[in-house]
């Protein structure tokens, strides 16, 4: 979807490794390959969702995006603008229409400042200097994200965890950004909030206009809230295609896996494909495809190469020696 | 109680006295677990499941906590006031517990073969040479691959679901009657839920053990489950079987429930939510717990709680939509 707008953020090529410092005298005992050579691009206006198991890195691919972990190697280009050569001093503006919202409300929130405040706190860092024009912009944003004017004197504890988060979603609109990265943004809620948060970030995108990429362990939330669906496994995406397209017709033997796993309210019209193991260290990935050792339709030539990330079909890419 | 009932929690309630005030997590809960079957707690955090299932073997600590009312009969003894010695002689060999988080539950400091063999002794005379072997078999069972191996394992050695399925051999190892498995699979991924899964079911198939499952995730309790009691405010709200509360549900919160949920396998445009938040434990609304959230609240909701009746066959609502008092019926 969108493919033909203007791209709001490419991804090419991107690397971090973490290195592990180890051992009585420390030396460098190896390299954890959180994000390994990773290419998306992101269109103005539309939800890609990311979607991995933990450790796969998905984590990491959203916190280099925004710099806030320095990449090891690739490029990413945020409206035409390199962030990887951006000094320090300039990322300053770039966040402002870059933002992250994070999974667990409550430590990403000052429990010794009012919630007003910290909202109020983007403004101030990105320059707002007017006190009162603040006010204003501070009960704006509290009222988008559903929350009473009145509550900006509180403090996070006396909110809810729905609440935190819409308050966590409210600082990241601050400055009107034209992408959030939502970093499992409804993972630690309850269902019954988890449905009310994510209808209202469907309600700011389609008011605002703003993308996000959305990160999630949980497929089904992914489905309701994407255009485009990508699978992470150990630190690769493995499969990228629209959401029709990805759940109707699923390539990856690992998203097969995925959607197996996945319960449902209706009885399962398949049998269930039960992966052997667990995922193994990103320290040591697997030669030749990283899924070989738990993949049920595992052959000969996968422990030897791996597998290129191609298109098999329109907009449909997949990296995997079946479709080769 | 019927013959093949073999635990029944009668209007338990488990209070928590805090400094901020009493906290009423479990606040007269009814149900009744038969023999062979597998009963799902469902409900959201905070509703009172977790400390249902803990107040059963009375694992909670206390002070502050302390049951206030109510009984937990198995075996015509009531566990909720029998003595503490009694109590050690049935939690883990007639009654076990599997927890969720197997990080926290399991001791870093012992490999794995010695903490199921500890249990294992804690219970009765085996010989060393016997524990070892029931211990081998029981993570087979749990298609560990390399049992021998894993014995002398530490925690920190295995992943976190080899870890939680340890925790479920050694829940196993005195073949207990009842297994409570407390969240067993919220703290893995979707992928190692799916093997957990399949491992409880072989064990409801294999073993003549009555299963109490506890989850927030309705999703789960078609797999597993052959009756669901869904858990509000620290009541039991509603308690039918499996098929039948998932194809028509009466409570309007088990209604809610089940429609803002997403489901994979049909496309919404946008989700219904339940509006407001899950109720404080320490201020619970007056009335019905969920009136405040609720879409078809009654005059009545507000002033006087519900009683869980039952409406058809093994079907109980505890709404007034159903009572004489509210009267839909």
């Amino acid at each position: 979807m969108n493919m033909s707008g203007a791209q709001i953020l490419q991804v090419r090529g991107l690397k971090k490794y973490f290195r592990v410092i180890s051992g009585l005298i420390p030396r460098l005992s190896g390299e954890i390959k959180a994000v390994d050579g990773v290419s998306l691009a992101i269109g103005e206006g539309e939800v890609l969702g990311l979607v991995g198991e933990s450790g796969c890195g998905k984590s990491t691919l959203g916190k280099t995006i925004m710099r806030l972990e320095e990449p090891t190697s690739g490029e990413i280009i945020f409206n035409g603008v390199d962030v990887v050569k951006l000094k320090k001093k300039d990322l300053q503006a770039l966040r402002g229409k870059l933002q992250i919202v994070f999974q667990d409300p409550d430590s990403s929130l000052d429990p010794r400042m009012t919630v007003g405040g910290s909202i109020e706190e983007a403004l101030i860092v990105h320059g707002v200097k007017d006190p009162a024009e603040r006010n204003d912009r501070v009960a704006g944003l509290m009222e988008k994200v559903g929350l009473e004017a009145g509550f900006v004197d509180r403090y996070p504890h006396e909110f809810s965890g729905g609440q935190k988060q819409r308050i966590g979603i409210a600082r990241a609109l601050a400055m009107d950004p034209q992408l959030i990265i939502a970093d499992e943004p409804v993972s630690a809620l309850d269902v019954s909030v988890q449905a009310q948060i994510l209808n209202l970030m469907m309600d700011i995108k389609d008011r605002d206009g703003l993308a996000y990429m959305f990160v999630s362990h949980d497929l089904s939330v992914v489905k309701y809230i994407s255009d485009r669906v990508a699978v992470m496994y150990l630190g690769k995406i493995v499969e990228l295609a629209d959401k029709r397209e990805f759940f109707q017709n699923p390539m990856h033997p690992y998203t097969e896996a995925l959607l197996s796993a996945i319960a449902s309210l209706r009885p399962a019209s398949k049998e269930r494909i039960l992966l052997k193991g667990d995922v193994p260290s990103p320290l040591n990935p697997p030669a030749g495809c990283r899924f070989h050792t738990r993949c049920h339709r595992v052959m000969a030539i996968c422990p030897q190469s791996e597998p290129e990330f191609r298109e098999v079909a329109p907009g449909h890419n997949v990296a995997c020696h079946l479709y080769a | 109680m019927t013959a093949d009932t073999v635990l029944e929690v009668k209007n338990l309630k488990t209070w928590f006295y805090t400094r901020r005030g009493i906290v009423k997590a479990v606040n007269g809960v009814d149900f009744t677990l038969k023999r062979g079957e597998c009963l799902c707690l469902v409900g959201e955090s905070g509703c009172g499941k977790t400390v249902t299932a803990l107040s059963i073997l009375r694992l909670f600590d206390s002070p502050p906590g302390r049951i206030v009312e109510g009984e937990v009969i198995y075996e015509g003894m009531d566990l909720a006031s029998c003595t503490i010695q009694r109590l050690r002689q049935i939690r883990g060999k007639d009654i076990a517990m599997v927890f969720q988080n197997a990080q926290s539950a399991l001791n870093p400091v012992f490999t794995i073969g010695d903490q199921i063999v500890e249990q294992i002794n804690a219970h009765g005379q085996v010989s060393g040479a016997d524990a070892i072997a029931k211990a081998c078999r029981l993570l087979e069972e749990m298609k560990i691959s390399q049992p021998e191996r894993a014995l002398k394992m530490y925690p920190h050695q295995m992943s976190g679901g080899m870890k939680q399925r340890a925790m479920i051999a050694m829940s196993l190892s005195c073949d207990p009657c009842i297994l409570i498995a407390d969240e067993p699979t919220t703290a893995v991924d979707v992928t190692i839920r799916a093997q957990i899964m399949h491992i409880l079911q072989e064990l409801k198939a294999n073993r003549d053990m009555s299963i109490i499952f506890i989850t927030h995730d309705l999703s789960l309790v078609r797999e597993i489950g052959d009756r669901a009691a869904v858990v509000y405010g620290g009541k039991v709200v509603e308690v039918d079987t499996v098929e039948h509360i998932l194809e028509s549900p009466a409570h309007p919160y088990t209604i809610g429930l089940m429609r803002c949920l997403p489901d994979i396998s049909t496309d919404s445009k946008r989700l219904p939510s339940i509006p407001g938040n899950t109720p404080n434990p320490i201020d619970m609304p007056a009335g019905c717990s969920f009136h405040p959230r609720c879409q078809e609240v009654m005059e009545i909701c507000r002033s006087k709680d519900p009683m869980l009746m039952n409406i058809a066959g093994v079907h109980a609502v505890a709404c007034h939509l159903f009572s004489d008092a509210g009267g839909k019926n």
